[in-house]
């Protein structure tokens, strides 16, 4: 069955944007973990 | 040498969804990115003093990252180039999967985070390395040598032979003479390394314009050299033993690879066909990976020093 345009175009948009949540999310996790580390666990 | 073909067709972006995950995933090189990620984790092994694993791990991620993005960049530089050759037609651009200001905003946005990330969670001269780096990568070796000089990937070798450089400096913050030997292995393993390649590519690289050593010089002349940067591989890989960085069963280890690696470039030398060009490139990728896995089992190991 011939892929709708439409949905494919959604489809992609969809991926980008929980791809870019999941960047975002990670750097969040990342620098709160950093920001301990760094202060030497005080 | 700069004139390139005009039989490249302008890709066509119409569906309006822009690119794919996989997309980016691809313009960031992830089997380049995988060996720079290698020899930079060697590289904050071998150095001595102390890393917290967390920031150690930051500080191999940001390596990542920053290779990524000077992968990017370069897509976008080349997309024209790309275009002509077969081997890179598939990329995201010139595929017109990706808008080239898609890739150089990606590629932007990363370098600096990269480098940032680097500064702010590890040392400053680890990130001023990884800057180094990027602008080498980009400036030197994509916009100015590659399309111009035979020596092109011989000069610009050294971005890619950084890494280690950088994983040594986020230990200790700054560089010694052991971290220099790192640099120089993978800096003289690059050009027999994509000299192999550009044998069996040459027409390729002529239609596209960029003057590889087989393209200028000759296959002869090139075979000729990819023999003697084999040759100076063997002082250089027994480095890291003679500074005190490596044990002797590294040594033994990096004498029997070189020594293959020697073998592998004399039979393309005797060889008028590409077949042993084509496996002296899958030796040399292997012959890299196994340097650096002797180097880091040997820190591990530690006793044979």
């Amino acid at each position: 069955m011939a892929d709708d345009p439409a949905d494919a175009r959604m489809r992609t948009i969809r991926a980008r944007n929980r791809a870019l949540l999941l960047v975002l999310l990670g750097l969040v996790a990342l620098f709160y973990v950093l920001t301990f580390v760094r202060m030497g666990g005080h | 040498m700069n004139e390139l073909p005009t039989t490249a067709v302008a890709p066509r972006l119409d569906d309006g969804a822009g690119a794919a995950v996989g997309d980016y995933v691809q313009i960031l090189k992830p089997r380049v990115m995988s060996l720079v990620v290698f020899t930079g984790v060697v590289g904050l092994a071998l150095a001595p003093g102390h890393l917290h694993p967390f920031l150690a791990a930051v500080a191999i991620l940001c390596i990542a990252v920053g290779a990524g993005a000077s992968g990017a960049i370069n897509m976008w530089y080349d997309r024209d180039i790309d275009r002509v050759m077969r081997r890179t037609a598939g990329r995201p651009l010139p595929a017109g999967r990706m808008a080239p200001g898609e890739a150089l905003g990606f590629g932007c946005v990363l370098a600096v985070g990269s480098v940032a990330l680097m500064g702010l969670a590890v040392n400053w001269v680890a990130a001023a390395l990884l800057a180094l780096t990027i602008a080498f990568y980009v400036f030197i070796y994509t916009m100015w040598l590659k399309r111009r000089t035979p020596q092109n990937i011989v000069i610009g070798g050294a971005a890619g032979a950084f890494p280690p450089l950088i994983g040594w400096a986020a230990v200790t913050g700054d560089l010694a003479w052991g971290a220099i030997a790192l640099f120089a292995i993978i800096f003289f393993w690059t050009p027999p390394h994509f000299w192999a390649l550009s044998l069996y590519k040459a027409d390729e690289y002529a239609a596209a314009g960029i003057p590889m050593l087989p393209v200028v010089a000759g296959k002869c002349e090139t075979k000729r050299q990819m023999l003697l940067y084999t040759l100076v591989l063997w002082p250089v890989t027994a480095a890291p033993w003679l500074l005190g960085i490596a044990g002797w069963r590294y040594a033994a280890g990096a004498g029997a690879l070189s020594l293959l690696f020697t073998v592998s470039a004399i039979r393309v030398w005797r060889d008028d066909t590409d077949r042993n060009a084509r496996q002296m490139f899958a030796f040399s990728l292997a012959y890299l990976a196994l340097i650096f896995a002797l180097l880091l089992a040997d820190s591990g190991i530690g006793g044979g020093r």
